[in-house]
Formats: structure tokens, C-alpha cells, sequence
């Protein structure tokens, strides 16, 4: 635990040079108006390591990175953050009822849920894949038949991959943690479900060296910045804000560091995104 | 009312029960084989025999039903390596069977133990006055007056474990009732309500039988004295 | 009967080299089972010193478990007054003068009794958040407290019935004669005595509360289950700390479970003469979930 601790507060201190870095420039003038003291309440996952996590009053990963830099450039210091739990199933209750202003919880953007909310980015191209143990030989569901897979109760990925590959063994448990623990005992040969979120379960430090993403998606998955719906405005100031932190190059530095360990490479085709224009 | 029966042909709710079905079946028979050996435990004349009784009954019957089934996956099959079937789902519901067994058996033995509180002295000093030692007095005399004593307990058991079998769930059985009513409502929020409500009614059905039985039967079969 | 005295003779030399030769062996037994489960629990690195040292520091009490039986606690307690009151109007319902409050208590009890929490709680969940009615934060929290209080309460009315007829018909009658109406003497005389008499059924009830607060975490309420999980993911140690969690549940319960064996020999004492309702098991129902 100790050297996540330090990479934690590594990724922290990364995070916080960049966000100054950035704060001195014209956003924080541009946007001061609007946000003078205010808080700006964003949801994020608390129990998904390596994407949002609750490490203890602070949080860490690659949304709650994103997230910072992004309410920077809105305007919003990190002092002026609120972190929100934002559990799947309330993510549009929590927009909806305005219990939160934004929404970055490897919330993937379709058309369903564009009815009820408005997205910003994508601002990460996540696919379904596969972990693995270091020294398995499996490289795609296609390798599955007659292996036991692990999921979380009730994802739709898990069954699809059941359903194209009747052979396969589903296992559904209440969380990612004990797929992990259960593939670490060798009783279960893969877990699945977006690469980038396997990445950040073998990036932890008890996992190190353990578990490798097979690195061979098969689907798309853009994650993007949930907003009330209606927020066309906020929209066009968040995409913006993506596009300037993939430029300058702390888009990259987030995921490295927080993948860091999990022999992981995100799919360079699909990544980085363009954000989608709002509507 | 047709969306509402349109649930039925897109949803197998009753194979979602007969999943519950089966692991209080199974569960139930275990618990009871289980719980009445460690009754005989506790009113054995070995102590180390008793303490074991009542410390099993003192951690399971205080732990809350989803560690422990939780530690049946975790523990006796990921890290234990334990498995009662080849395959896979069939082991894991085995598993869940277990987890549901152990943790009821503790109700089960206490249950057993308050049927014995209603033995009168005489019979166990009779037993012992014509001879018989602990094991033939317990089979002979004691248990059968006992079983007759605890049936009403037994029967609540019996109806708790039923209820229970839907934390199987959070185990690693997804296929039963409360798992597919969690994803039929996520699918189709706005009958809610009307899905609720069909589990309800089929647990009531499952239940309520069970414990007019039961009472009917503690009465029926209560020793008269 | 006190089986324990008469089931078997004072053991005589014979039958003491066999206990001691049974308690030899049980401990045998027991010692290897035990030793077999910490090999393989060792065997695949879950007594590393790392998978433990976390709960050596602070951080992890101060954030992940303090919270956690924090919000246990808050859910359990609530629940177990609402729970009490809810038990309390439907007791008396089911004990009341008129078959029509009578035959509604009666079912809404029966129908409550059936249905299994879990349902309960993911339905109200479910319903709550959606319908926007409360902040979809709170709705957790509410649908565990009012999935505990319906079935909760529902036992509890049984055993403020079955209590109040437990006591010696006496007491209605002497109420009568001083000129109290049936329901003024159900409420004044005898429910307070039902109560003392179903205390210690009522304290284990409680430890039923209590763990049926852990099934919150499947409706991602934030109790200690779930924070001990989320700080198993982080630290990699799933099982530890679900070890821990299981411990202080165990602890938190056997205080509860032993303050009721105390209280029912204490009232045994102070209720002698009627029939006092026994705690746990021998009560319907309070005997498992």
C-alpha cells in the first residue's frame, strides 16, 4: 500500500502543477464571475480504483483527474470541489434531481440515456476486454469456451459474451473485488468488462504483476461528462476543457500514471476522442 | 395489464422461484441433519463437545447471512479451492446451499434445544433408570419428544430460510427471484409497482401454507401432557 | 427440563477417561481443521503481513470502518425504533375490540412476515429513486430503514400479542372492574406488562435488525459492509477485511444476544408465575433472518 500512497500523492502533486499551471492562464479570470466561491458538486465512482476511489477524505484515478482539471478550467479551484458518490443506478436520478453538476463515472454515452441528460466529451474511449492472470494464454472471448468468467450481478457485457459463447462459464458476484480475489485463487480464469476499469483494479498494488488486460476490445464504449439536461453552455466550456488537457498533454499523463503497473496500453485508434459537438 | 403480462414472456419469473425452491430444499435438509447434531453437542456430557455447540451457534447466528455467504465464495471456493460439482454454477449453487445450511443450522439447533426444554425431568430420569446411557436416551426418549416440541420453531426456520434463500444473490447465485425482480425493474421502471407486488404474492403463497402446516402440525403432534 | 444434569450419570472413571479421550480428540479435531484453513488461507498469501498491516493504521478506521458502523448503526437504530412503534400499532391492532382493525392488522402482519427484506428494500430503492420523491442519495438509507421497519415491526407485533396473551387473564378483568374500557385496560395495564415480558424477544429481535442492516450494500447503502469492501478492493484484501467486518457484527451481536439471555433471567425472576415469552428461538420468527 505504501507505494500507491506515494503514487497517489505523486499523481496529486502532477495533478495540482498542472491544474496551477493552468489556473494561471485565462480560464480562471474568464470564468471567475460565475463561480466566485461557489462549489461545484461532481459525481464520481468511490469504489472503482484506478477510475474514482475514495482513498480516505481524498480520491484518486483517471475521472477524478479528469474531473479536476476539467472544474479548473470551468473555474472551480479543487478546494471548490464536492465529490459526490454517484452509484450506476443513480446517475441520471442524481442529474435529474440537480443533486450534482457534473457527472464523471465511467459513464458511457448512448441514446437512451441521452433522452434524460446531456453529455460532454467523450473524453475516453473505453471497450470491453478481458483480465487475465501474467502467464494465462487467453487473448479474446473467442479463447473462453469451457473457462469460468466473473462479472458484477446484472452486466449486460458479461451476457453478451455468454450468449456469442454458450462454452463460457459466467459467474455474476456483487463487485469487481471479488473476481479479482477469486481469479487470484486460480478458480476463475478472466474477468471482464471495460479495459480501462480492469487496468485500474491491476494497477493496485497487491494485484501488481499479477494480472494482465488482454488489450483486444471488443466494443466501444465513450465515456462522457454527464450535465443536467439542457446545459448546451456547459457543454461547449467542458469540451473545450478536454480538448485543452488532451493537448497539453496531462490527458495522457492521468491515465499512465493511474494504469501504472497493470501492463496496460489504451487503444491508441480510438484514443484520444474528439469530443462530440453539443447539442 | 398486457405490458404487464408481456413481463411474463420476456422474464422466466417462475424458474427465478424454483431456483429459490431448491436451495431451501436442499439448504433446509442440511441445516437440519447439521443443526440437531450440534443440539446433540450442546446437551452432551462432553464439554468440549458443548463449547464447540455453543460457539458455532454464537458466531453463525450473529453474522449476518451475506458474509457468510460471501466467505462460501471467497473463502472455501477461491481460496479453499473447494468444489462440489464440476461445473462451475453447479458447484457455486452448491456453495450458496451450504452457506444457506451452516447459517441456519445454528437457528436450528436452538430451536431443537428449546423442544428439548419441553421434555418433562421424568423422561430423561425414566431413560436413565431403565438403563440407557446418553446416545440410546437422547435417540430413544429425548430427540423424538423434542422434534415434537420444536416443531413450531422448526416450522419458522424452515420459513426464514425460504425468505433467505434471496440473499443467494448476493452470493454467486444470479438466477434466482431477487435478482431477476432487481433487473426487471431496472428495465421496465415503470411497472414497478405491479413487480413488486407479483413477488410478494409469490413468496406469501411459498410462506403462508408453510405456516398454517406447521402449526397445525405442533398442535396435531404435541405430546399430550 | 434441565437436560444437561439428568441426561447422563455423574461420569464415573470409565466414562471420564472417555470424556477426556473425546475432549482430547475434539481438540485434535478442531486444531487440525483449523490449521488446514490458515494453510490454504497462507497457501494463497491471505496471512501476508500486507493483507493485515492496514488495519494497523488509522486511516483505515478513521475513514473506511468508523464510517461504516456509523451508518450501520444510524440504519439499525432508527429502524429499530420505527420498528418498535410500528410493532406496538399493529400489536395493539390485532388485540383490538373491533374484527375490522382486527382482520386488517391481522393481514397487513401476516403479508409483511412473508415477504423477504431483500425484496423489500430493492423495491422501495428501486421506487424511491425514480420516482424523485426524496434525494437520490437518501433513498438507501430510506429503503433500508423502511424494509427493517415493515418486517421488523410485523414480529414485533406478534410478540406484543402473544405477550399480552401470555399474561394471566386477571389483569383485563381487574381493569374492568375498576371501570377502564377494554381498550384503556389494553393500553394501560396490559401492554406495559406485555412489554417487560417480551423484552428480552424484543432485544433479539434487535440482533436481527442489526444484520439485516447488512443487506443494504446491495442497494450500495453505504454501511459497513460496504466500506470494508471498498477498502478490500483498494488494499487488495477483500477477505481480511470482510474477516474484520464479520468480527465486529459477532462482537456487536453476542453483547445484544447475551443481553437478552441476561434480561430473560432476570424477568423470569420478576415474572414468575406467568409465562414469560422467551427470547430467541422460541419465539416464532425472532429466531432467524
Amino acid at each position: 500500500m505504501q507505494k500507491t500512497r506515494y503514487a497517489a500523492a505523486a499523481v496529486a502533486a502532477v495533478a495540482a502543477l498542472t491544474l496551477s499551471a493552468c489556473g494561471g492562464g485565462d480560464s480562471a479570470e474568464s470564468e471567475g464571475g460565475e463561480s466566485g466561491g461557489e462549489m461545484v458538486r461532481i459525481g464520481i465512482k468511490f469504489d472503482q480504483p484506478g477510475l474514482g476511489y475514495d482513498e480516505g477524505g481524498t480520491y484518486s484515478g483517471f475521472d477524478v483527474d479528469v474531473a479536476k482539471y476539467v472544474a479548473n478550467e470551468l473555474g472551480f479551484g479543487e478546494d471548490q470541489i464536492e465529490f459526490v458518490e454517484a452509484p450506476s443506478a443513480n446517475r441520471e436520478n442524481l442529474l435529474s434531481n440537480n443533486q450534482v453538476d457534473m457527472i464523471f463515472a465511467t459513464y458511457s454515452i448512448t441514446d437512451t440515456r441521452k433522452e434524460t441528460v446531456d453529455f460532454g466529451g467523450p473524453y475516453f474511449v473505453a471497450g470491453q476486454d478481458l483480465l487475465v492472470p501474467t502467464d494465462s494464454d487467453i487473448t479474446g472471448p473467442e479463447d473462453l469456451e469451457g473457462k469460468n468468467l466473473c462479472s458484477v450481478t446484472g452486466s449486460t457485457s458479461a451476457q453478451k459474451i455468454k450468449d456469442q459463447y454458450p462454452g463460457v462459464q459466467l459467474v455474476e458476484q456483487p463487485g469487481y473485488a471479488e473476481c479479482v480475489t477469486a481469479m487470484g485463487g486460480g478458480q476463475i480464469d478472466a474477468v471482464t468488462t471495460d479495459d480501462i476499469i480492469l487496468a485500474g483494479l491491476a494497477a493496485q498494488e497487491a494485484n501488481a504483476g499479477k494480472f494482465k488486460v488482454v488489450g483486444n476490445t471488443f466494443s466501444e464504449e465513450n465515456y462522457g461528462v454527464g450535465l443536467p439536461k439542457g446545459s448546451t453552455e456547459r457543454c461547449e466550456e467542458v469540451n473545450a476543457a478536454i480538448t485543452k488537457m488532451i493537448e497539453d498533454g496531462a490527458w495522457e499523463e492521468a491515465i499512465t500514471s493511474n494504469t501504472e503497473g497493470a501492463d496496460y496500453e489504451f487503444n491508441a485508434d480510438l484514443n484520444p476522442p474528439t469530443p462530440a459537438p453539443c447539442a | 395489464m398486457e405490458n404487464y403480462l408481456s413481463l411474463f414472456e420476456t422474464y422466466d419469473v417462475p424458474a427465478a422461484f424454483w431456483v429459490n425452491i431448491q436451495l431451501s430444499f436442499w439448504a433446509a435438509i442440511f441445516a437440519l441433519v447439521i443443526g440437531t447434531v450440534l443440539a446433540l453437542f450442546r446437551i452432551s456430557p462432553i464439554p468440549s463437545l458443548q463449547w464447540f455447540g455453543a460457539a458455532y451457534v454464537n458466531i453463525f447466528r450473529n453474522t449476518p447471512l451475506t458474509i457468510i455467504l460471501a466467505f462460501g465464495f471467497l473463502g472455501l471456493f477461491s481460496v479453499m479451492q473447494i468444489s462440489l460439482a464440476s461445473d462451475l454454477n453447479a458447484s457455486l449453487f452448491r456453495i450458496a446451499i451450504l452457506g444457506l445450511a451452516l447459517y441456519h443450522a445454528a437457528f436450528v439447533c436452538e430451536a431443537i434445544r428449546s423442544g428439548v426444554n419441553t421434555v418433562p425431568l421424568g423422561q430423561a430420569e425414566a431413560a436413565r433408570a431403565i438403563g440407557l446411557s446418553f446416545l440410546p436416551a437422547a435417540r430413544l426418549i429425548i430427540l423424538p419428544q423434542a422434534f415434537r416440541g420444536a416443531i413450531a420453531p422448526l416450522g419458522n426456520v424452515l420459513i426464514a430460510l425460504i425468505k433467505n434463500s434471496t440473499v443467494a444473490a448476493a452470493g454467486s447465485v444470479a438466477t434466482e427471484s431477487s435478482g431477476l425482480m432487481k433487473t426487471m425493474i431496472e428495465f421496465r421502471s415503470d411497472l414497478v409497482v405491479p413487480i413488486f407486488l407479483t413477488f410478494a404474492l409469490g413468496f406469501v403463497i411459498l410462506v403462508i401454507p408453510i405456516g398454517l402446516l406447521t402449526t397445525w402440525a405442533s398442535r396435531r403432534l404435541a405430546v399430550a401432557r | 427440563m434441565s437436560a444437561q444434569q439428568v441426561l447422563f450419570d455423574a461420569p464415573g472413571p470409565r466414562a471420564r477417561r472417555i470424556i477426556l479421550l473425546g475432549n482430547i480428540v475434539g481438540v485434535l479435531i478442531a486444531v487440525a481443521v483449523l490449521a488446514w484453513i490458515l494453510s490454504a488461507l497462507a497457501g494463497k498469501g491471505q496471512l501476508a503481513a500486507s493483507m493485515w498491516t492496514p488495519f494497523l493504521e488509522s486511516r483505515t478506521w478513521e475513514f473506511f470502518i468508523l464510517p461504516g458502523l456509523v451508518n450501520t448503526l444510524k440504519a439499525a437504530g432508527i429502524s429499530i425504533v420505527t420498528a418498535v412503534l410500528f410493532g406496538l400499532i399493529f400489536g395493539v391492532g390485532r388485540l383490538s375490540h373491533s374484527a375490522p382493525i382486527r382482520a386488517v392488522a391481522g393481514s397487513v402482519v401476516e403479508v409483511l412476515r412473508a415477504v423477504p427484506v431483500l425484496l423489500m428494500m430493492i423495491f422501495f430503492w428501486l421506487a424511491l429513486g425514480s420516482s424523485g420523491a426524496v434525494k437520490p442519495q437518501d433513498a438507501p438509507l430510506i429503503a433500508v430503514v423502511v424494509a427493517l421497519t415493515l418486517y421488523n415491526g410485523s414480529v414485533i407485533a406478534e410478540l406484543v400479542r402473544s405477550g399480552v396473551h401470555g399474561l394471566p387473564r386477571g389483569q383485563r378483568e381487574a381493569g374492568m372492574a375498576i371501570g377502564l374500557t377494554r381498550n384503556q385496560s389494553l393500553r394501560n395495564i396490559e401492554v406495559p406488562q406485555a412489554l417487560i415480558a417480551m423484552l428480552p424477544a424484543l432485544v433479539s429481535q434487535f440482533v436481527v435488525i442489526l444484520k439485516d442492516s447488512a443487506l443494504g450494500f446491495i442497494i450500495t447503502y453505504p454501511e459497513l459492509l460496504q466500506f470494508t469492501r471498498r477498502l478490500g478492493v483498494g488494499e487488495g484484501n477483500v477477505i481480511p477485511s470482510l474477516l474484520v467486518a464479520a468480527a465486529i457484527f459477532i462482537l456487536i451481536n453476542f453483547a445484544l444476544s447475551t443481553l437478552a439471555t441476561r434480561l430473560s433471567v432476570l424477568l423470569s425472576f420478576r415474572t414468575k408465575g406467568r409465562k414469560p415469552v422467551a427470547p430467541g428461538p422460541l419465539v416464532p420468527e425472532a429466531a432467524a433472518t
